[in-house]
């Protein structure tokens, strides 16, 4: 037999069907839902009178437009309200499990699914939302969809798809301190550009992959869609099934020993060949920050933000020019000690336990800058709770952050967490775009390295400064 | 619904990697309906902080009122699965968007919902960026535009969704017919998770 990708793998194993000159139907394993892309959805079923085919591969949470003030507190945007109660609705009528906003295990969907042991190595994962990546790290081939194929999949679990272009990303090497995960995917997509990976599913691979825990390997997955791919994965090993092993919605016992049997053989294959590939040395990776109005707008923390004058094409030119207009910012000169109003440590990119203990360790001892409020948003009720037990809250407060509770937050600003016109912010989230955190705002997205550092400092820092 | 040929001049957004955030910003997202996102297409850089339109957006010209070809810059639509993007593009009354290249999901959700996502060879696209208004006539069923003064441009689609859009197929309908290949599929497959368990 040809030698094969994982990528090739899992979509082997889930064809239900393949007609001449028609996209394959495929088979989606655990379809995760949200508040903001499934009313749409579920209005269809009840229109056509159907059901949801598999409740038991379904399960739904709040979190986009979810408020992260104390629960119980009203929420007092009634639209949002009206939302988040349409989903539990929703639920209730279709016998979809729900973790509510009252819920222990709510949470943002992409920190909940592997955090309950709901994502697993070799499944198809989708989900009404773009960073569905995220659930890539465990060698799940995941993907995000529009509100159509929401219904599609609620009614009969399953998709229309074609392949897609399989993409090696080479990662070698080992980081240097204070260089995190963030700043590998956030020079990647640099260095291809955020339309880059277009039609492709990118693996992960490399020494420098491998030495990543989960929750480094899930941000790195998390932002393949900022470079424009349609999924990244990470083929799973002793550390992907030490992180599974014992969650909630794991295997266990006999079944455990079975699936990782099953499991050992989804790795990519020796001589099997990639559409593309690209190599990044891990060693030579400093951290990344963003200046403009795109994820593929990054730079070294030490580099200066490029001129528009040096640019050939005219309409790229145009593009960087009404970016760094947007920004405020001059051309030519790094964007070290530039000030800001506002730094945001969480999102499905960087807002697990491990985020946390990263942001706390600078900020013990110190304090945020009078200048600056520092947000620090939790991915799920549970990392709120392990944060808790570890003392990392009063951390965080005894600096002057404040630490909310679970959601999305700043990172789209649906919740009423938005910047003011004007506002800057270091972001640890996964969009700088025009308005994305708050209308008229402006994003530089980082490590929570360099935005605890930022907080501290009032302006844009080289975290390896304070460590 | 059935896609018909038709022709209009082309409106032209000269920007490249034009996001879903701007197509529709996501605090237009808190609705549960479908309808009324027209009003919001593009809003942040169509009204100012006071909410007036900004008399030098194009969609705030007069000659946007009746235009249903958009022109941008490439990869449209890149970032978010958000499926209000091509919600608010049809009901403000885009039928086709040209550009260089489009993002995955955004073609994806564009198809299902009736508007096409052409894609055009760089010197068409050059012609077309720095001549708005341009009459542009669609044809799906040879997969052509004729361009004034230009001439007949070929775009690629695939066979099945150029099907779909031409005969109006819904695609759950398509799906739901394969049930005995699902049911099939289902009985020889290795359960994975029970969210109900």
């Amino acid at each position: 037999m040809k030698p094969r990708t994982i990528i090739e793998k899992i979509w082997d194993n889930h064809v239900v069907a393949e007609r001449d000159g028609s996209p394959a139907l495929i088979y989606i394993d655990l379809h995760l839902v949200h508040e903001v892309t499934s009313p749409q959805a579920f209005d269809g079923l009840r229109r056509r009178g159907l059901r949801v085919r598999r409740p038991d591969l379904t399960i739904a949470t709040t979190d986009h437009s979810t408020p992260t003030t104390p629960r119980g507190l009203p929420i007092l945007d009634k639209v949002a309200e009206a939302q988040v109660k349409q989903l539990e609705s929703n639920c209730r009528e279709f016998g979809v499990r729900c973790y509510g906003l009252e819920s222990q295990q709510q949470g943002i969907v992409h920190v909940m699914g592997p955090e309950q042991g709901l994502t697993q190595p070799g499944m198809t994962v989708v989900c009404g939302d773009s960073h569905t990546a995220t659930h890539g790290a465990f060698g799940a081939l995941a993907f995000g969809i529009g509100t159509s194929q929401v219904e599609q999949v609620l009614a009969t679990q399953c998709l229309l798809q074609r392949s897609s272009k399989t993409f090696a990303v080479h990662v070698d090497g080992s980081l240097k301190p204070g260089v995190t995960a963030k700043d590998i995917i956030l020079a990647l997509i640099a260095r291809i550009g955020i339309g880059g990976g277009t039609g492709s599913v990118f693996e992960y691979r490399g020494s420098a992959i491998r030495a990543l825990s989960m929750e480094e390997r899930m941000t790195v997955c998390n932002m393949s869609i900022e470079a424009g791919a349609r999924a990244g994965l990470v083929a799973p090993d002793d550390t992907t099934y030490q992180y599974v092993a014992s969650r909630a919605f794991a295997p266990k016992g006999p079944d455990w020993d079975a699936a990782v049997a099953r499991w050992r053989n989804l790795p990519t294959d020796e001589g099997a060949s990639y559409d593309r590939e690209v190599t990044i040395d891990a060693a030579e990776l400093e951290p990344m920050i963003t200046f403009g109005t795109n994820p593929g707008m990054g730079i070294p923390i030490s580099a200066s933000v490029p001129d528009p004058g040096d640019v050939a094409d005219p309409l790229e030119r145009e593009t960087l020019a009404k970016a760094l207009r947007y920004m405020d910012l001059p051309a030519g000169k790094p964007l070290v000690g530039h000030q800001v109003n506002v730094v945001f440590i969480g999102s499905c990119t960087n807002s697990r336990i491990s985020d946390l203990r990263a942001a706390a360790g600078l900020l013990k001892g110190r304090k945020v800058s009078p200048q600056v409020r520092l947000m620090v948003v939790p991915g799920s009720r549970l990392v709120k709770e392990q944060a808790q037990a570890e003392g990392l809250d009063r951390i965080f407060r005894d600096a002057g952050a404040d630490f909310r509770e679970a959601g999305c937050s700043m990172c789209i600003a649906m919740n009423g967490d938005q910047l003011q016109p004007g506002e800057y912010c270091v972001s640890t989230s996964n969009r700088n775009f025009e308005g994305r955190q708050g209308a008229g705002g402006r994003t530089f997205l980082a490590s929570p390295l360099t935005a605890a550092a930022t907080a501290i400092t009032g302006v844009i820092t080289d975290a390896r400064t304070l460590l | 619904m059935k896609f018909e040929n038709f022709s209009s001049k082309t409106i032209v957004l000269p920007i490249d990697n034009i996001d879903t955030d701007q197509i529709i910003p996501a605090r237009f997202l808190k609705t549960i309906s479908k309808e009324g996102l027209g009003d919001q297409l593009f809003y942040d850089w169509r009204y100012d902080a006071a909410g007036q339109p900004r008399p030098d957006f194009v969609l705030n010209r007069p000659e946007a009122k009746d235009a249903r070809i958009l022109v941008a810059g490439d990869n449209f639509g890149c970032g978010s699965s958000r499926e209000h993007a091509p919600w608010a593009l049809v009901q403000f009354g885009f039928r086709a968007v040209v550009s260089t290249s489009f993002a995955d999901i955004f073609k994806q959700n564009s198809l299902k919902n009736g508007l096409l996502p052409i894609v055009v060879p760089a010197d068409v696209h050059a012609k077309l960026l720095v001549s708005p208004g341009t009459v542009v006539r669609v044809d799906l069923v040879y997969q052509v535009i004729t361009l004034e003064y230009v001439g007949i441009v070929r775009f690629p689609i695939d066979e099945f969704s150029k099907h779909c859009l031409l005969e109006g197929v819904d695609e759950l309908g398509y799906i739901l017919q394969q049930e005995p290949a699902i049911a099939a599929y289902e009985a020889a497959r290795v359960g994975s998770v029970n969210t109900l368990g």
